[in-house]
């Protein structure tokens, strides 16, 4: 707890009155610049950045791995690099990416960053476990990389026992990164559940909290009940990988089966703790570039926490040709179709907010837009695979690799790339390019739609998934989809090119360039402040009440006077 | 932690006049910062159960599949230490709540002495399940593959001592946990950190053990007894 940090902020009201203008009287970056107060910042903004940082150099590991094994699978045979490196580039790839990026993204980046400030609090409930849970994530991370030198990590993401308790010691060292990093993933989660019950400004009652906080509400109760059950997976793995304790080793009488239920109790609510808050940002980013009130916004809400509920009862549907009963086979099937009525309650009712909307195409809509049609193709081929028969032949194929990820890419990457561009200028305080943007999210669009609808497409043709050579017949899907993901990486290469020179020469932005109405942008000023408000806000509308957005909010200029409580901001002003 | 902006950042708000010296910037008041904290800890007390719930699961499936292992396997346990080890974590339940009641009444002295009784009482429960394992491996009878008790020769009977070993091992790492806090919190009592105006960290401590005390309470009956 650096001194420094209670001090600032006594300074910081005189900057008050025009803060959006120039932001340089110690907003949350410049009030304090030294690396130690980075480190051991307990302020969700900046543990918030970390997290971004560390999850998009995961991203950006994990991508070219990706890229690297789709390259080798440019031709059959070998074309880049052996057999055994491959399995192990596959696995990394799958195992970064879940757990280095996609799982802690959102949740760890802008939910840190967004959270606080969108329920008008000073900061999390517990600043210090926040922080505790950013180097657990990043032990996590570093143990990962260990357990890459080490070497030989083929066990693909999902560790499935017998072999995993027999390859080499790689797992030792994986298992207790999974560990360690569900620790983060948990303290994150019940941080932000605490948070959202405890800390709301005054005014802002359940019904007024943004469709993020809503999302990030019922990820966190699947992150708190869920990930504690892959944490006694992983060490009873641990234990077997050390001990021999047999409790998945069928020599000693265990059920490797059993390991597979415990993994996908934990693996498949996972995916909604990947997913959910992506469908929070697409509703933030629908609602406010088309001008519009969110259309069935209780539905929205609820559906999140329902599909968070009824995520807990499918897992099975990964199992299908394990062995398991036919009976609860039938049931995970059954369940499984269910989950489509809440996804699809949230696209309807994302369609029906811009219809008669005042929609503008800036580059967050676009990767809106982009998610609803990937979503949709990545929801439909889900509940196929969730058909029994149909799973038969689709199991272990390219089909589901190509569906996961239309649902986790095309799903909450596209959503959190929309997400980083709409709320960009709040955290760094300034513009991109908007023409090289629109080009980067159209070349993401094309190259993710190229790469893995050649998938789905080489999947139903009997691809099986992580094999490392093919049949001829497969080489021409294959190498579409090769060229593919260049064109995709290509995009995000753009992205990460002018993101970076947008911090250093972007345009300085508005504290709400977009005239949106929630907390974050009507409340703070360009880069918000140490302690986010000067004043408490008291919030008396909805979050996307946008009709009062020029008049009442400010024009997005620096006039953002603070709604309902009039008197108290020209007391303000009159400083 | 005293703080200087709370003041200057909340106007408004009427419960800013008194600040104690605990509460933290970015709560409004006392009760909220207590709230939350509560809140909070019994969302972890709900990943402990979920935790504990996996070896539940795994301990049911293969009490199924081996009922006759179980059976056997029990027979190694002796229920009379688990008994005693039972009796000594219900006392030292008694003694946290307490110790509890004792920061809520402002003993600062009976405060520290509960707390130190109930250190003291998960010691004993420690020593004995020291002397429950060393007896143990002193009979070769090791967790999975090492498991070499010539008197029990029957298939899978590993499997029972694997998941005794694994439960009751990490139910111990609880208790050594939360030995520690106690510990640290009896010296923080010893200081005067805690009275009626404060003492949520006893109340989420005094949470935690009786979690820890009533796991123990499922894992003895269904390892020892049944």
């Amino acid at each position: 707890m650096a001194e420094a940090k209670h001090q600032k902020p006594k300074a910081a009201p005189a900057g008050d009155e025009g803060h959006s203008d120039h932001g340089d009287h110690g907003d949350y970056i410049t009030h304090d610049t030294s690396i130690k107060s980075w480190l051991l910042s307990v302020d969700h903004k900046r543990i918030g950045i970390m997290y971004g940082i560390t999850t998009a150099l995961a991203f950006l590991v994990a991508g070219v791995f990706a890229l690297l094994v789709r390259a080798e699978l440019f031709m059959p045979g070998e074309t880049i690099m052996t057999a055994d490196t491959y399995n192990q580039m596959f696995s990394l790839h799958g195992i970064i990416m879940v757990f280095g990026f996609i799982i802690p993204a959102i949740p760890g980046f802008l939910g840190n960053f967004l959270l606080p400030i969108q329920l008008g609090a000073k900061d999390v409930a517990f600043p210090r476990l926040n922080l505790t849970s950013y180097y657990f994530y990043l032990i996590g991370v570093i143990l990962i990389v260990v357990a890459m030198v080490v070497g030989s990590v083929d066990t693909g993401w999902t560790f499935y026992t017998p072999y995993s308790a027999r390859t080499g010691p790689a797992v030792l060292f994986l298992t207790m990164a999974v560990f360690i990093a569900g620790f983060a993933s948990i303290f994150t989660g019940l941080n932000f559940i605490v948070t959202i019950h405890k800390m709301r400004a005054p005014g802002l009652t359940w019904n007024r909290l943004p469709l993020f906080v809503w999302s990030i509400y019922a990820t966190s109760i699947v992150q708190v009940l869920a990930t504690p059950v892959l944490g006694i997976t992983v060490l009873l793995l641990f234990l077997e990988r050390l001990m021999g304790i047999g409790i998945f080793d069928p020599a000693l009488g265990g059920d490797p089966i059993l390991f597979q239920h415990f993994f996908w109790f934990y693996s498949h609510p996972a995916v909604y703790i990947m997913i959910l808050p992506g469908f929070g940002i697409i509703s933030e980013l629908i609602g406010t570039f088309s001008r519009q009130r969110i259309f069935g916004y209780t539905a929205i809400a609820l559906s999140s926490v329902a599909i968070a509920m009824l995520g807990f009862l499918v897992w099975g549907h990964h199992m299908f040709v394990s062995g398991q009963s036919a009976i609860s086979s039938i049931i995970f099937s059954l369940i499984t179709y269910l989950i489509g009525i809440p996804s699809g309650i949230k696209i309807f009712n994302w369609i029906a907010t811009m219809y008669k909307g005042s929609v503008s195409f800036k580059t967050p809509m676009l990767y809106a837009l982009s998610f609803l049609v990937l979503f949709t193709i990545g929801g439909v081929t889900g509940i196929m695979v969730g058909v029994l028969a149909v799973d038969i032949h689709l199991h272990d194929t390219y089909y589901v690799v190509g569906h996961f990820h239309y649902v986790m890419m095309g799903g909450t990457v596209i959503a959190l790339l929309g997400g980083l561009h709409y709320w960009w200028p709040k955290i760094t305080g300034r513009m991109y390019n908007e023409r090289l943007a629109q080009i980067a999210a159209g070349l993401i669009f094309v190259g993710f739609n190229l790469t893995f609808f050649s998938q789905l497409v080489l999947g139903t043709r009997g691809m099986p998934r992580r094999y490392y050579d093919y049949i001829d017949e497969y080489t021409f899907l294959h190498q579409l989809s090769t060229v593919g993901s260049w064109v995709l990486g290509m995009g995000l290469f753009l992205v990460l090119g002018y993101m970076l020179v947008s911090m250093f020469r972007g345009e300085k932005a508005s504290a709400n360039p977009w005239h949106a109405a929630t907390l974050e942008w009507t409340h703070t000023g360009r880069r918000p402040s140490p302690h986010n408000f000067h004043r408490t806000p008291l919030v008396t509308h909805g979050p996307y009440d946008y009709y009062l957005a020029g008049e009442v909010f400010g024009d997005g200029v620096g006039n953002g006077s603070p709604v309902g409580d009039t008197a108290p901001s020209e007391e303000a002003r009159s400083h | 932690m005293a703080n200087p902006t709370a003041t200057a950042t909340t106007h408004d708000a009427s419960a800013s006049q008194h600040h104690p010296p605990h509460l933290k910037h970015y709560f409004v008041s006392s009760e909220q910062q207590f709230d939350a904290a509560k809140l909070g800890m019994w969302l972890f007390l709900i990943t402990e159960i979920l935790l504990f719930s996996g070896m539940f699961v795994a301990y049911t499936v293969y009490r199924v599949w081996y009922p006759e292992v179980f059976t056997i396997g029990a027979t190694e346990l002796n229920p009379w230490l688990g008994g005693l080890n039972t009796l000594v974590l219900l006392g030292s339940s008694l003694t946290v709540a307490l110790a509890i009641h004792a920061a809520q009444t402002d003993k600062r002295r009976t405060l520290v002495r509960y707390l130190v009784i109930t250190v003291l009482l998960a010691g004993v429960f420690m020593v004995v399940k020291y002397f429950e394992y060393t007896h143990k491996f002193h009979l070769g009878i090791f967790p999975g593959a090492a498991f070499s008790y010539a008197e029990m020769s029957q298939p899978y009977v590993p499997i029972f001592f694997s998941i005794y070993f694994v439960m009751t091992g990490i139910h111990g790492v609880h208790v050594l946990i939360g030995m520690g806090v106690l510990s640290w919190l009896a010296w923080r009592a010893h200081k005067g950190h805690f009275g009626s105006e404060y003492y949520t960290p006893v109340e989420l401590t005094g949470l935690y053990w009786h979690l820890v005390d009533i796991i123990w309470i499922f894992l003895f009956p269904l390892l020892y007894l049944i």
